[in-house]
């Protein structure tokens, strides 16, 4: 079994050893030191401690043969019919990470009356549709769709599935990961993959300001999730390529213990996620009443208000207006954010867009790490002056 | 009504950084609290047994402090609680935990209904719930917005969907996950918290469990592992600006102008 074993006669300074851990998982208990329920196998301490005071053992384990697993595969995300923009997305990252290790473009498409839908999404490049086509998938459920998921990962065993981080997609991959014991990581910010087929998966961390790279070693399918607006989509090709074959599943299957008893359309609200221009206000903004000050900026360059996760916790917005790994992406032309310090959490959420312009006070601030144009100043002292000037601008 | 909350205890802030010339992790303060999101959970079980009567069980998986949230959730008003702690289950990832969560489930008794928080803030993932739902084999429905009815044998529930909104009717057993603001979360109460100081937690590790396969849990049951952590990446092709407040507006209007976004 791998993990950690403790080589106390090489332990030179017990203190030092005990701060290394970020999880404070390691204490001292009864003159020994010990690793606790709070390690996170991170293995900074064996790195960074004494040499040899913490080894990692890892213990041989059989390894699976990566070449029965072939292809990539894009969950077709969807309403009705209607696919959703991030499918296109995950199919041009699909293609990139295939020519690399030259496996096919697979999409899977579970729902009813899709057959149309479905060659729409041969003009982006992919070599095979699987089509789960029947009355019991008219709406999202999800015993049934897992179901088919299951049949067609047994059918067809594709090495990497790629799903959008959609309420659905949310819901059924992580059913389906653990159908297969197998790795699903959320929200990767960053896709890669090496010659022995594994998933480079980067994404934010540890509820912290860091990066981590995560691999799904020796287990298939690997399963990763995307947000919509992280990857770009790849240019419509006029011509139609691949095929779509129509998969069968017994009926049984398709059980559910779920009734849907209604859909209702919502009201076609202003998503940020399609903002050309965003505004974004953190914990600098000292009170709500000061949201007036930056609405009518908001209305001078025609932007959407946006907020920090601290925003909505105090209630001051509504959630939607939220951006960040517990929000929403935005890929804007512009943002100006507005004293926001810049935790991974929020520029996850953000780091795609244009040009970013940061207003923060404190010139240490990581936002300034993403920006492309920092303003090291108070934004009490630099909106309202903007604001003057680009009133005056346009009265004359 | 037998209802099960899941609850994680997350860093009570999210300052951790990477120091960038030692690649160490550097923590302030080690203060935690209960996820925030659990909180809904705990207010909506709370809620139907008021309405329905029952009871209310918590369940959480972390270090022996993890305690602390459980004593949090007696003085909202639950009943009982159980904490999973083992060395054993260190490292864990999202299939991992689930598992885990999944074993301790059955050893404290199967629920009619298991309400977990959209996600916690320290892992974002919203993974756990519908994999804890598939290892016990129950139906789940996530991004639940509103309750609409408890039935006998199901339960009648808005979701949120980014479209629609559906409403769906649900059989027991089943785990729901709910959006934030589905009710507003009570305070712990100071009369509860009296009544409550003497309750029993129970502490379960791994071989309290039916499955005692070392090799499910912890890292060695992660199929995904982490292969390195690093700063996120730092944009060098970038202008500070700094300066008295009417130079800085001058240089940020006359970029507005020049990136055409004002006329």
């Amino acid at each position: 079994m791998a993990h950690l074993k403790v080589n106390q006669e090489k332990i030179t300074d017990k203190e030092q050893l005990i701060k290394i851990c970020p999880f404070g998982a390691i204490e001292e208990i009864n003159g020994k030191i010990e690793i606790g329920a709070a390690c996170k196998m991170c293995r900074l301490c064996v790195k960074k401690g004494p040499a040899g005071a913490i080894e990692y053992v890892e213990e041989d384990i059989p390894q699976i043969d990566k070449n029965k697993w072939k292809g990539i595969c894009v969950y077709v995300d969807h309403v009705e019919g209607n696919i959703h923009p991030v499918t296109f997305e995950l199919i041009g990252k699909a293609r990139e990470l295939a020519s690399k290790i030259n496996h096919p473009v697979y999409a899977v498409f579970i729902g009813e009356n899709i057959k149309d839908k479905a060659e729409e999404i041969l003009h982006y490049g992919v070599d095979e549709v699987f089509l789960y086509d029947n009355k019991e998938l008219v709406d999202f459920r999800i015993e049934p769709y897992t179901a088919c998921f299951e049949d067609f990962i047994n059918k067809i065993k594709p090495s990497i599935i790629l799903v959008g981080a959609t309420t659905v997609g949310r819901s059924l991959a992580p059913r389906v990961a653990a159908r297969f014991r197998t790795g699903l990581t959320a929200d990767c910010t960053v896709l890669d993959v090496k010659e022995n087929t594994d998933l480079v998966q980067i994404r934010p961390a540890f509820g912290g300001n860091i990066m981590a790279q995560i691999n799904t070693p020796n287990t298939r399918p690997q399963l990763a999730t995307v947000r919509y607006k992280v990857m770009s989509a790849p240019q419509r090709n006029d011509e139609k390529s691949g095929k779509i074959t129509l998969m069968d599943i017994e009926k049984e299957k398709l059980n559910s213990n779920i009734e849907v008893i209604s859909v209702t359309k919502k009201e076609k609200e202003v998503s940020i996620s399609d903002a050309e221009v965003i505004i974004a206000c953190g914990r600098g903004v000292k009170s709500q009443k000061d949201f007036e000050m930056i609405k009518e900026l908001c209305d001078l360059i025609g932007a959407q208000i946006a907020v920090t996760r601290p925003l909505i916790e105090a209630g001051w917005a509504d959630a939607k207006r939220q951006i960040g790994l517990s929000g929403r992406t935005v890929k804007p032309k512009l943002i100006i954010t507005c004293g926001i310090s810049g935790a991974v959490q929020f520029t996850a959420g953000m780091r795609g867009s244009d040009c970013i312009i940061a207003i923060n006070k404190d010139e240490k601030a990581p936002i300034f790490n993403v920006a492309h144009y920092g303003i090291v100043g108070d934004l009490y002292e630099v909106l309202p002056r903007l604001i003057e000037k680009i009133k005056v601008s346009k009265g004359a | 009504m037998d209802i099960l909350v899941l609850i994680k205890q997350v860093p009570g802030t999210n300052k951790v950084e990477v120091d960038e010339k030692t690649g160490v992790l550097k923590r302030d303060g080690v203060d935690s609290k209960m996820n925030p999101y659990d909180l809904y959970a705990l207010e909506t079980a709370l809620r139907i047994k008021q309405n329905k009567g029952g009871k209310i069980s918590v369940l959480s998986m972390g270090p022996p402090q993890a305690e602390s949230i459980i004593k949090e959730a007696y003085m909202m008003g639950a009943d009982d609680g159980a904490l999973l702690s083992d060395r054993k289950f260190a490292g864990a990832d999202v299939l991992a935990t689930s598992y885990t969560l999944s074993q301790g489930i059955k050893k404290i008794g199967k629920a009619d209904l298991i309400i977990c928080g959209k996600q916690t803030t320290d892992g974002d993932t919203a993974q756990v719930g519908p994999e804890i739902a598939e290892f016990l084999g129950i139906p789940h429905v996530a991004n639940v917005r509103k309750i609409i009815e408890i039935k006998e044998k199901s339960i009648v529930v808005e979701m949120d969907m980014p479209e629609t909104v559906e409403i769906v009717d649900i059989k027991f057993p089943c785990l729901i996950t709910v959006e934030k603001d589905i009710f507003q979360p009570r305070l712990p109460s100071y009369k509860k918290k009296l009544e409550t100081k003497d309750r029993e937690i129970k502490v379960f590790s791994l071989k309290d469990f039916d499955d005692k396969n070392e090799k499910k849990y912890g890292l060695n049951g992660s199929p995904t592992q982490v292969e390195r952590i690093f700063p996120p990446s730092v944009n060098n092709d970038k202008e500070i600006w700094q300066g008295n407040s009417d130079e800085l507006t001058e240089k940020l209007y006359k970029k507005l102008k020049d990136l055409k976004f004002i006329q």
